[in-house]
């Protein structure tokens, strides 16, 4: 009963619970077995409260049994990345410097969780500050990727992937930078979506960089992620970068098919990839030609240069925004005879190497008489990208292309060369500089049996049609 | 391989950024910053004039709030998050140094 | 433009001053949160996880903030602009985030100018919006931050809107920069952008100052004085520091462009032992808040509702009463003052007149003006203009309007304050005076002392309907009489 009660997705979840056939304890409980045996190998949480997960599935039960229509997430168990905010558990972005911090407030899209009934399980390891692609950035654990202990479950969010990954968990939540959902989910064998930039309220996030961080979802299937989506998008009046549109319908377009559809697979990007997962991209080609698209190749070389641009916008911002770790209002203090000093102690003790690294990094760019030739270049190239996709768009509704070069790979493999580690975000940075969604689907594993994912990306607010797509892709390849 | 930034600039920027330093530190990250400086200057191949900066993806203007009280935070909740207070106050040491 | 003698640090130099004036906005809420705006609140009670800079957190607009800052602009016939906020980056204890959210390269309001009442035209460079910082109390070392043993910081004034008003370096001497001052704050309370309270904070000034030999075109190394929170203290810093350059040029020692605080008890401006950084803000635009660009028929609205500035009220008196004393003209066209005396020029009240009455009456009883409106001002000084009512009567007549809503001829009925017939008068100081008959002979020999003896008789008797000046001039009639009968 239980490892079925695991194979469920959300929807048939809610028909199970809606006709009794299963309680939420039944649910939980599940789960909890899951996370007991998952857990001590994967090392995907940080933090974990399956006592307080099963008193709110008692009152689910409760509620339910008293005839009240509970919402559209009752009884899933949700696993959230340590860097959104939340009353009920410590809120760490997986650095040393907010250890022990619980945050008086919950980030808007908890808030709309715990709305619709979902039920958090626990917070999910990252690299600091979602600085990463491997998760081993994190300064208290290294969460290994289920398909192979050995191996990295990518990064930033890759607690979240493993934990669904892994099921030990229905959904995770994810935030995206520069591809710190799709990564890790394609690492892993799930679906990982980045919003449009605006449609998901940023409150209550940990900011890393502020014009490209998105929230989004890793979930096992598209219909999944459509609904999760549904739930956490829509503008938020905390965020003035939040979007005015309220949340597209997703769930119901999804069987609509993609007859008609021009799709385009950027070649260039598809050439960074290894053979088997350039493979793997062709097979979600077919899928799609077979579905009634119509596909073709583009070359967008101006990509290329989003990586540069990426790796100044992103640490600049960072350098900012992480600024506030100070040692004075919250979290970690080390001792100092003066303010300076203690700022000084308590920042070199609390933050880690890629950390410090990306915030000397962005220091440099913002820094008197390298502004104009780091961040003003940076923000001409992402301007550069967007042309770049105007023109694609033109042609095409959507673009195809690998959600990350390689599979998963070895714990330690990366980590002492930075700029390889960079190297891994070239399939997903570009939608992070031109604030476009974009979703990663599984699609196959290669010889040693590691996920391959590839990647659907879609002009702005573009979301019903990116996700009929991914339906169609998901549908095909199974 | 030239390095792009030299040590002294890696010591300045880690005081702008309030961060110290060993002299291990200091070898390492003037070599990683280096090589991801050199990464970084592959922009400056193109000649992006005709691009405009970017600052956002976003487009609108005057996303503004009505000038109306919302209810804050408890100070017991707001010192009790500090890593030292005194009285009804955040408490730091001294901002200048010993004369 | 008019000219004006200015008076340099010493002889043969001049000054060369411009100021930075913040001036917090009187929005009910934050620049950024919906905390209140508020003064003199208990520490770290007006806070959110917004202004302390709390993780997760982000700044939201005030929309009053910006409407302030396009009435502060229009006043100052600044442009209106599409703006947008920047990061300056620096680490300091009082600032949350590390960082202040601040205009930069786009102000909202740009360019402008302000007239002075010496009638010398200062530019205004830009006026743009910024959050304020907490307060950081030093305990230890009599509370100053350079011998502090550690330090408290309270953040209900962070986030707090300012608008920081720079001006061109035209100032040219210390009591200018205190009428640059002081016109500016009048401005700010006129469009209702500020309260100009300096004592509570709501105005703070900076000041850059430099000095150079009269005649010489350039401008020198400049130093900035922070910490100017009183007129006074304004006026003395720049003396002093003018002096202290002028003596430094004379030892022929550099100059050194820094940052000065000025020690009010010890009159002196000082460089504070700060570590030696160049200031690196690395200013980038705020990610976090999109532009802010002003509807131009909001723009319009605006000005069209922009309230008579102090310099329009000087122009309009300046025509009416030319040979008003300076003194005299700022009480008038004060806020609170003004509407009165603009009723009674549009009434036809002699000027002067009313002007006087404004400046003296009025003023005392501004405090409790009860029910005294412009208008009840206006009959009441147009019975005065009439002759039928003395100065002694329009006084208690004025002060019995605050508090008794009467009509005015009842409510002088009410008072028993008589109109003014001179027949009647002079039978009251004749039925006083007749019980004195050795003062009045004394009187009538040209005893000026006695006389003033006599009124106050009348006075006592009297007073509450006649005039002193009526009775002495009624004494001075009955005494005329008598000494012709006489003859
Ligand atoms: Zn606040």
């Amino acid at each position: 009963m239980n490892d079925e009660i695991l194979d469920w997705g959300i929807a048939e979840l809610a028909r199970r619970l809606e006709s009794r056939e299963v309680t939420t304890v039944e649910v939980i409980d599940a789960y909890q077995e899951q996370i007991a045996i998952q857990e001590p190998e994967v090392d995907a949480f940080l933090s974990l409260d399956l006592e307080a997960a099963r008193r709110r599935a008692i009152d689910q039960d409760d509620r339910r049994s008293r005839g009240e229509t509970l919402g559209g997430l009752a009884g899933v168990p949700i696993a959230l990345k340590d860097n959104l905010c939340t009353t009920a558990f410590p809120t760490t972005a997986a650095s040393k410097i907010l250890e022990g911090w619980t945050p008086p407030y919950n980030a808007t899209v908890v808030d709309r969780i715990l709305a619709q009934d979902g039920i958090v399980v626990g917070k999910t390891n990252l690299d600091e500050f979602a600085m990463g692609s491997s998760t081993e950035n994190s300064a208290y654990k290294v969460t290994k990727n289920p398909y192979d202990l050995e191996r990295v479950p990518g990064g930033s969010s890759g607690g979240s992937a493993a934990a669904v990954a892994s099921r030990m968990a229905l959904v995770g939540l994810g935030s995206d930078t520069g591809g710190s959902i799709r990564q890790p989910a394609s690492l892993t064998g799930v679906v990982g979506f980045k919003p449009t930039y605006g449609r998901v309220s940023r409150y209550g996030l940990l900011a890393f960089a502020s014009s490209l961080d998105q929230i989004g979802p890793l979930t096992a299937s598209v219909e999944d992620a459509a609904l999760v989506a549904e739930a956490i998008m829509g503008h938020d009046p905390r965020d003035a970068t939040s979007l005015q549109e309220a949340a597209p319908s997703l769930v119901r377009p999804l069987t609509e098919g993609v007859r008609g559809i021009r799709v385009g697979i950027v070649t260039n990007l598809v050439d960074t990839a290894t053979p088997q997962v350039q493979a793997s991209v062709l097979r979600a080609a077919e899928v799609l030609t077979q579905s009634g698209a119509s596909v073709a190749e583009i070359s967008l070389d101006e990509l290329a240069f989003g990586l540069a641009a990426y790796y100044v916008v992103a640490p600049a911002e960072a350098s900012s925004n992480l600024a506030r770790y100070d040692g004075v209002r919250y979290g970690l203090r080390e001792a100092g005879s003066t303010v300076e000093e203690m700022m000084i102690a308590t920042r070199t003790k609390g933050f880690g190497p890629e950390v410090k690294r990306r915030i000397m990094l962005g220091t440099y760019a913002l820094s008197a008489g390298y502004y104009d030739a780091f961040y003003v270049t940076a923000q001409r190239v992402r301007t550069l990208v967007r042309t770049a996709f105007s023109r694609a768009y033109e042609a095409f509704d959507l673009l195809l292309c690998p959600t990350s070069p390689t599979t998963a790979f070895r714990i330690g493999e990366r980590s002492s060369d930075p700029v390889e580690m960079y190297r891994s975000d070239v399939c997903t940075i570009p939608s992070n500089l031109s604030g476009d969604p974009a979703i990663s689907i599984p699609a196959g594993v290669d010889a040693d049996g590691l996920p391959i994912g590839v990647q659907l990306l879609g002009p702005a607010l573009s979301e019903r049609l990116l996700f009929r797509a991914a339906y169609a892709v998901e549908r095909g390849l199974r | 391989m030239t390095n792009r930034i030299d040590q002294e600039d890696v010591a300045h920027i880690a005081q702008l950024a309030r961060l110290s330093l060993s002299d291990e530190e200091l070898i390492e990250y003037q070599s990683t910053l280096s090589r991801i400086l050199e990464v970084i200057e592959v922009m400056n191949s193109e000649d992006l004039s005709s691009y405009p900066p970017m600052d956002h993806p976003l487009e609108t203007v005057n996303l503004l709030r009505d000038d109306v009280v919302h209810q804050g935070l408890d100070r017991e909740v707001v010192l009790a998050m500090a890593p030292s207070s005194e009285d009804e106050y955040f408490r730091v040491p001294r901002i200048l140094g010993a004369p | 433009m008019k000219t004006r003698a200015t008076t340099g640090p010493a002889e043969g130099w001049e000054y060369v001053i411009g100021l930075e004036v913040h001036t917090e906005l009187k929005t009910a809420t934050k620049l950024f949160c919906g905390c209140p705006n508020a003064f003199g609140e208990e520490p770290n009670t007006s806070v959110c996880p917004v202004c302390l800079g709390l993780p997760g957190s982000l700044p939201v607009m005030n929309v009053q903030a910006v409407d302030f800052a396009i009435r502060v602009g229009l006043a100052l016939d600044a442009t209106i602009q599409r703006s947008q906020f920047h990061r300056k980056n620096y680490f300091y204890p009082d600032m949350p985030k590390d960082y202040q959210i601040s205009q930069y390269d786009v102000p909202i309001n740009a360019g402008g100018h302000l007239e002075l009442p010496s009638g010398r035209v200062i530019g205004i460079e830009r006026a743009h919006l910024e959050e304020d910082t907490g307060k950081l109390i030093h305990r230890g070392g009599h509370g100053r931050i350079e011998s502090a043993e550690y330090s408290l910081i309270d953040y209900n004034r962070s986030g707090v809107p300012l608008l920081e008003i720079v001006s061109a370096p035209d100032i040219r001497d210390p009591e200018e920069a205190k009428e640059y001052v002081t016109e500016l704050r009048s401005i700010l309370v006129a469009v209702g952008a500020s309260d100009g309270r300096m004592e509570e904070g709501s105005l703070r000034v900076d000041a850059n100052v430099s000095v150079r030999p009269i005649g010489e075109a350039g401008f020198r190394t400049r130093v900035e004085i922070k910490n100017l929170n009183s007129l006074r203290s304004l006026v003395r810093a720049l003396e002093f520091e003018g002096l202290r350059q002028v003596h430094l040029y004379d030892d022929g020692e550099a100059m050194i462009q820094q940052t000065r605080f000025w020690d009010e008890a010890r009159s002196v401006t000082g460089a504070l032992r700060l570590k030696e950084e160049a200031n690196d803000y690395r200013y980038f635009p705020e990610p976090d808040l999109p532009p802010v660009a002003p509807d131009p028929d909001l723009i319009e609205d605006r000005r069209a509702e922009l309230p008579e500035l102090p310099s329009t009220r000087r122009g309009y008196l300046a025509r009416v009463l030319p040979d008003l004393s300076d003194d005299l003209r700022e009480t008038v066209i004060a806020d609170a003052c003004w509407p009165y005396f603009r009723a009674a020029i549009d009434a036809n009240i002699t000027p002067a007149r009313a002007a006087a009455r404004c400046a003296n009456e009025l003023t005392a009883l501004l405090a409790d003006i009860g029910v005294l409106t412009p208008a009840r001002f206006v009959e009441v000084l147009a019975l005065e203009d009439r002759g039928e009512l003395g100065a002694s009567q329009v006084k208690i007549l004025l002060r019995e309007a605050c508090v008794d809503s009467t009509a005015v001829p009842e409510l002088i009925a009410k008072l028993g304050l008589s109109a003014r017939d001179v027949g009647a008068i002079k039978s009251m100081v004749a039925e006083v005076v007749a019980p004195f008959a050795d003062e009045w002979e004394r009187y009538l020999d040209g005893d000026e002392k006695i006389a003033g003896f006599l009124v106050g008789q009348v006075m006592r008797k009297y007073g509450r309907q006649i005039s002193g000046a009526d009775a002495r001039q009624a004494l001075v009639e009955l005494g005329d009489e008598a000494r012709k009968s006489a003859d």
